[in-house]
């Protein structure tokens, strides 16, 4: 026995070497590590590479900051112009939007609507990955110690990049979403037709379970739906890059990704989602007595300018009706403000500021928003929000406008 | 019939070779480092696995089958603490490499580039083959065997290890 043990030593070796990992793996597949925390062997490997990485990764971006800061400055002068006449372009469209903004709010109150918003976001750097194509994950140089937790969203400006899948002390593995065994909610945007998006082994992304009858068109942009609740509603995904008829029922939907999957430096993980109705301040809507009594009172002609100033000054206001101050809310200027976003000056008017008289002069003649000079002029100045004294009988003293 | 210079030779004329503490453990280390962050850049590279050719040249230079098979699973085990996958897929894969490597290294000369060639890319397919059994059955992942990806992916290794080999030789101390 022993003279047969000596002669197939190496091989009885290589067969209990195999069979260690196999009853490993076996157990692994068993009971997977709780609560995904990882194993202790991932722990020490990781906290034995990642400083490497880091190191590496950071003199390299050194050398890359010193060619781009002080050698590659070509072309910098014309770029600057452009990015002016784009910011020119954006400041413009963010006051449009704004206002698109405020007035979706007020709807989701009025539906009770519950609204998830990012509150927190940690910048991270890609230090490295799996070095493998059958396990698409990334490292990110920051941790635990930084208040990562597993199922976190990863995202970059562009789209959803992935989640949070093991965290380290001052390092974390993410999930990418071209792995196969990665899920995403995804709907599109048109269509709003609803799906999970997969990954393939060959690191595509495949838009599952719309039907084969439904009519999807290449291009259309696809966001997260946010029923997974990891990912923010609506944040971009991808755009529809193919569309075959599947072998089922289903169709067979490929996606191209928004953020560059395969060139990841810097991406930011949420930290915090809030969930909750919008601002009591932007949707509960406060109602002003003017615009209750200007509502009340459509035949009350405006006054001219100059006579306003002088009632102003010299009559004492009118009593206010007996059935207005269970409805008027002081509007204090807490109540202007949203604590959340910090949202531009038109953002901060309630809903009931918006009059019959000053919403007429808000819509031009087609019944569409004025977007650029009408629209940036109330969030410029605040005051302009406030209808004009001409256009509405004066509040009582007591109650502040 | 063979294209390559495949030559045997006798136990006593095949040169074994030992590598100093700092090597055995950097080069490894240093492989499983560079494969996790290159293709972070350049995703092609991705078709390239360092661990692996490394395992084979450990394997192939010491000439100890059990040399060779600890080597191969230390190097897969820590390639698999980088994945998000249950740890031993490459572990196996690899020591299964290491051995298969060093029991060529005992039989047939190895430092001719056509033969080492052909050798890395027989290594790959073994590796990706084994790593498909496990992965498929052990795991139960819809995995599929990429004919073309794999044979392209094994003649890219092979060349890539006729220059990594060449470059690692410099670390030989003969025995």
């Amino acid at each position: 026995m022993e003279n047969l043990f000596a002669r197939y030593r190496n091989a009885t070796i290589l067969i209990l070497v195999i069979f260690a990992q196999v009853v490993a793996l076996a157990v692994q597949v068993k009971r997977p590590a709780e609560n995904g925390s990882p194993r202790l062997i991932r722990v020490w490997a990781v906290t034995a590479i990642t400083p490497l990485e880091k190191a590496i990764t950071s003199s390299g971006g050194w050398v890359r900051g010193l060619w781009t800061n002080y050698i590659y400055l070509r072309g910098v002068r014309e770029q600057n112009r452009t990015l002016r006449r784009e910011l020119e372009r954006l400041r413009i469209e963010q006051v449009r939007l704004s206002e698109d903004a405020n007035q979706a709010r007020r709807l989701q109150a009025l539906l009770a609507f519950k609204q998830q918003f990012v509150s927190e976001t940690v910048a991270t750097q890609v230090i490295g990955s799996s070095g493998s194509d059958q396990s698409r994950v990334l490292y990110i140089d920051k941790g635990a110690n930084s208040g990562l937790k597993p199922d976190m969203a990863v995202i970059t400006s562009e789209g959803i990049v992935g989640k949070v899948l093991r965290v380290f002390p001052s390092s974390a593995q993410v999930l990418l979403i071209n792995d196969p065994s990665s899920g995403v909610g995804a709907i599109l945007e048109n269509t709003r037709l609803q799906g999970i998006l997969q990954g393939t082994a060959a690191g595509e992304l495949m838009l599952r379970y719309i039907m084969t009858d439904e009519t999807v068109k290449p291009g259309e942009r696809i966001l997260a739906s946010g029923g997974d609740r990891i990912f923010p509603k609506g944040f971009p995904i991808g755009t529809v890059a193919q569309v075959n008829p599947g072998s089922d029922l289903f169709l067979n939907i490929r996606v191209k990704p928004a953020a560059n999957l395969g060139r990841l430096e810097e991406v930011l993980v949420i930290a915090r989602m809030a969930e909750g109705a919008p601002e009591p301040a932007q949707a509960a809507a406060p109602v002003r007595a003017v615009d209750i009594l200007a509502q009340r009172l459509p035949g009350v002609p405006p006054k001219p300018p100059a006579e306003t100033k002088q009632g102003n000054a010299s009559k004492p206001p009118p009593a206010a009706p007996s059935q207005a101050p269970s409805q008027i809310v002081p509007q204090s200027p807490s109540t202007q403000t949203s604590p959340r976003a910090a949202p531009p000056p038109a953002a901060s008017s309630p809903a009931g500021e918006e009059t019959s008289s000053n919403r007429n002069r808000a819509k031009p003649q087609d019944g569409k928003p004025q977007d650029t000079g009408e629209a940036a002029a109330p969030s410029s100045n605040p005051r302009s929000q406030t209808a004009p004294a001409s256009q509405s009988p004066q509040p009582p003293e007591d109650l502040p406008r | 019939m063979s294209l390559v210079a495949v030559t045997y030779t006798s136990r006593e004329e095949i040169e074994v070779s030992k590598f100093g503490a700092l090597a055995s453990i950097g080069v490894p280390l240093l492989a499983v480092v560079l494969q996790a962050m290159v293709p972070l850049r350049f995703g092609f590279l991705l078709i390239f696995d360092l661990p692996m050719l490394v395992a084979i040249f450990f394997g192939v230079a010491r000439r100890s089958q059990v040399a060779g098979l600890l080597t191969g699973a230390a190097i897969g085990l820590l390639q698999d603490t980088l994945t998000h996958q249950p740890i031993g897929l490459f572990g196996i894969a690899k020591t299964v490499v290491g051995y298969l490597a060093s029991s060529i290294g005992v039989r047939v000369d190895v430092e001719n580039p056509g033969s080492r060639l052909l050798m890395t890319a027989a290594f790959y397919l073994v590796h990706q083959f084994t790593y498909f059994l496990l992965a498929r059955n052990v795991l139960g992942q819809p995995l599929e065997w990429l004919w073309t990806r794999n044979l392209m992916a094994a003649v890219a290794n092979g060349l890539l290890a006729i220059l990594l080999f060449s470059l690692l030789n410099r670390l030989k101390r003969p025995a």
